[in-house]
């Protein structure tokens, strides 16, 4: 999501230039240039594959399905009786076999990887705007706000430290707990836990760029406090923050199956999701062990790809590995 | 009444469980509108920590301002950070050292030339862009319109130290500061850069200090020449005065360091020994005096006071290097 969109704006940025001047050919801005050695990285482009694969199949996945994921189709035919420790396994009609309801495994893969798309990529953006929020308050409060500032700042950082205080799963579970079981919950839970590490991240690299020249030379210009914040220190502060986003991603995915396998996610009657289906695979771990396998390993390539691609940000947006 | 009157100006750098670091002490200077004025010294003589502290852009914790610094009827170190705000930009605006990294790297320099437009000039969109170009024009960027839209690091160090000197003009500020504006930049460069700064002070009447450890630049293009050791100015003169009949122990040796193109094959070049002394070196005497080969024992025990002569020329020696004495 965040990869396609960045995508989209670089090509928009590179038709304006394009349409505004011709002859410019070496149009190279940070993010361009990041960009540039994003694609020699071969792990940037297995990630990318990885996650326009899995994007992919979230999106138009669940309409190609060859069997509604919700219905008990192997009950109905009287193959499958789990009550007798009867799941049949991999066969032509059914690429994966059936689960313990009966229902056919490899459709509920594929529509289950939606729903943890969209609570993945949804719980991030809910940690990233909340924590940048905080963290550029704090930040701007820290690096320009003078003595009033470092007061806003304190009480800022001490509730986030709190936050993170708080082990990731633990918290994630007091707020389903609190909040009930439902996707939202895991959404709010999930980006929650992140918001503490967005933060501290964004707070941290903003109190570094406030001291850096051009804010000096800003300041000696009259330019306003806030103004200077937000369009000088932040646009200079995100890069840190754009790479921890992709990889919050990859442990989003992990801890909303986590939050799902502990039951505290999708309630819906039926529908598929990656770490419900896991939670589910455990009773008939005996039997079928391969139904655990499937999520298990959707899950893994996943964050994997989102890891892949987030490590490969960092190295391609690091100013030391920069010339 | 000149346009910028420096009245004992005093900066302390004080930290807890460390000791005061008399950074700027008793520094006294006028600047007149269409003049040209020089701090010279080297790293650590106070001239940087003068101009920050004029601006108002010392740190609030830690740093004390003592003096005043009247700018037209304004005392600059009297202001609150609002009105210093108000200011800055527009009545006095600094050009700074490095151009790379007082440029924000990743906003196009278009905006922020417009930045400041935009803030004292009330200007918007169009008109603001329309001007920006006229700037970057009139600092002698060629292609103006295409450079708006570029970023800091497209452009070559001359250019963006134009494109700094655009920005700290923009408003027609009445005093500018320039604070080692060709240290960064090729020789090549550095020349362009000061005919630069001369053309635009003669043309819109600004007022210039101009902050540098390098004789070379004050010879070009200053009126006046200060040079600072240690936080005090030590020698004050007329440009031709200075050159002709320095009478500091301290300028002497600045001018004799320096490579010349005249002088004979064998001559070597005299460096002055040792390096500033930080904490409260004025207190025991000249701070000079430990690195001087004219030092007596005057030297030592209370400082020196300004010594003025009636060409305007004044030193702060009490054993200073007689006129004849100069090669």
């Amino acid at each position: 999501m965040t990869l396609a969109s960045g995508q989209k704006k670089e090509k928009l940025d590179r038709l304006g230039e394009l349409a505004a001047v011709r002859d410019d050919e070496q149009g190279v801005s940070l993010w361009r240039d990041a960009f540039r050695r994003l694609r020699r990285n071969p792990a940037a482009i297995v990630g990318a594959i990885i996650l326009a694969l899995f994007v992919l199949v979230a999106i138009v996945g669940p309409f190609l399905v060859p069997y509604d994921p919700a219905a008990p189709i192997g009950v109905q035919d009287g193959v499958v009786r789990s009550g007798q420790g009867i799941i049949p396994g991999p066969s032509s009609d059914h690429w994966l076999g059936y689960d313990h309801q009966g229902r056919d495994e490899f459709s509920r893969l594929i529509a289950g990887s939606r729903q943890t798309l969209i609570v993945g990529v949804v719980s991030t953006l809910i940690g990233l705007t909340v924590g940048v929020l905080l963290g550029g308050l704090s930040g701007a409060a820290a690096g320009l706000g003078g003595r009033w500032g470092r007061w806003v700042d304190n009480i800022l950082m001490r509730i986030v430290d709190m936050l993170l205080s708080v082990p990731g799963l633990l918290l994630a579970v007091s707020f389903a707990a609190i909040l009930g079981p439902s996707p939202i919950t895991v959404m709010i839970a999930v980006g929650a836990v992140s918001v503490p590490i967005f933060a501290r991240l964004l707070r941290g690299s903003m109190i570094a760029q406030s001291n850096r020249d051009y804010v000096l030379a800003a300041t000696s210009l009259g330019v306003r406090r806030w103004k200077i914040a937000i369009s000088h220190v932040i646009p200079n502060s995100l890069a840190p923050v754009i790479v921890q986003a992709t990889l919050t991603l990859a442990t989003a995915i992990i801890e909303v199956a986590a939050l799902s396998f502990l039951g505290l996610g999708t309630q819906v009657l039926g529908q598929p999701e990656w770490g419900l289906m896991l939670a589910e695979a455990q009773q008939y771990l005996g039997i079928r062990p391969a139904l655990a396998i499937y999520p298990a390993v959707a899950i893994i390539i996943t964050a994997f790809g989102f890891t892949l691609l987030g490590e490969a940000m960092r190295e391609a947006l690091d100013p030391k590995l920069r010339k | 009444m000149a346009l910028l009157d420096v009245e004992d100006l005093s900066v302390t750098f004080q930290r807890r469980g460390q000791r005061t670091v008399h950074a700027v002490d008793g520094v006294s200077f006028s600047v007149d509108a269409g003049e040209v004025v020089a701090l010279v010294g080297e790293s650590g003589c106070g001239k940087s920590v003068t101009s920050l502290a004029l601006m108002g852009l010392l740190p609030r914790r830690g740093a004390k301002v003592g003096g005043s610094a009247n700018f037209d009827g304004t005392d600059l170190l009297a202001q609150d950070q609002r009105s210093m705000r108000d200011i800055r930009g527009r009545d006095v605006a600094m050009i700074f050292q490095d151009p790379l990294s007082s440029l924000n790297p990743v906003i196009p320099v278009g905006i922020q030339v417009t930045e400041v437009l935009v803030r004292h000039r009330g200007m918007s969109g169009d008109a603001a862009r329309k001007e920006a170009a006229e700037l970057l024009d009139r600092v002698g960027i060629p292609d103006p319109r295409r450079r708006l839209k570029e970023y800091p690091h497209q452009l070559s160090g001359g250019m963006r130290q134009r494109a700094l000197i655009a920005i700290a003009v923009a408003c027609r500020p009445r005093l500018l500061i320039a604070d080692e504006p060709t240290t960064a930049l090729d020789v090549t460069i550095q020349a362009q850069i000061l005919e630069l700064l001369k053309e635009l002070v003669r043309d819109s009447n600004t007022a210039l200090i101009m902050i540098t450890h390098d004789l070379g630049v004050v010879a070009g293009m200053c009126d006046t020449i200060n040079v600072l050791y240690a936080g005090r100015v030590v020698e004050s003169a007329q440009r031709r005065e200075l050159f002709a009949a320095p009478r500091h122990p301290y300028t002497v040796g600045l001018l004799r360091s320096i490579p010349r193109l005249d002088a004979g094959r064998g001559e070597k070049l005299t460096p002055i020994p040792g390096s500033v002394r930080d904490v409260l070196p004025w207190v025991e005497g000249c701070a000079f005096a430990p690195r001087c080969n004219r030092r007596i024992d005057a030297c030592v025990g209370a400082p020196p006071a300004m010594v003025p002569t009636h060409t305007g020329h004044s030193y702060r020696c009490v054993n200073p290097v007689p006129v004849e004495e100069k090669q």
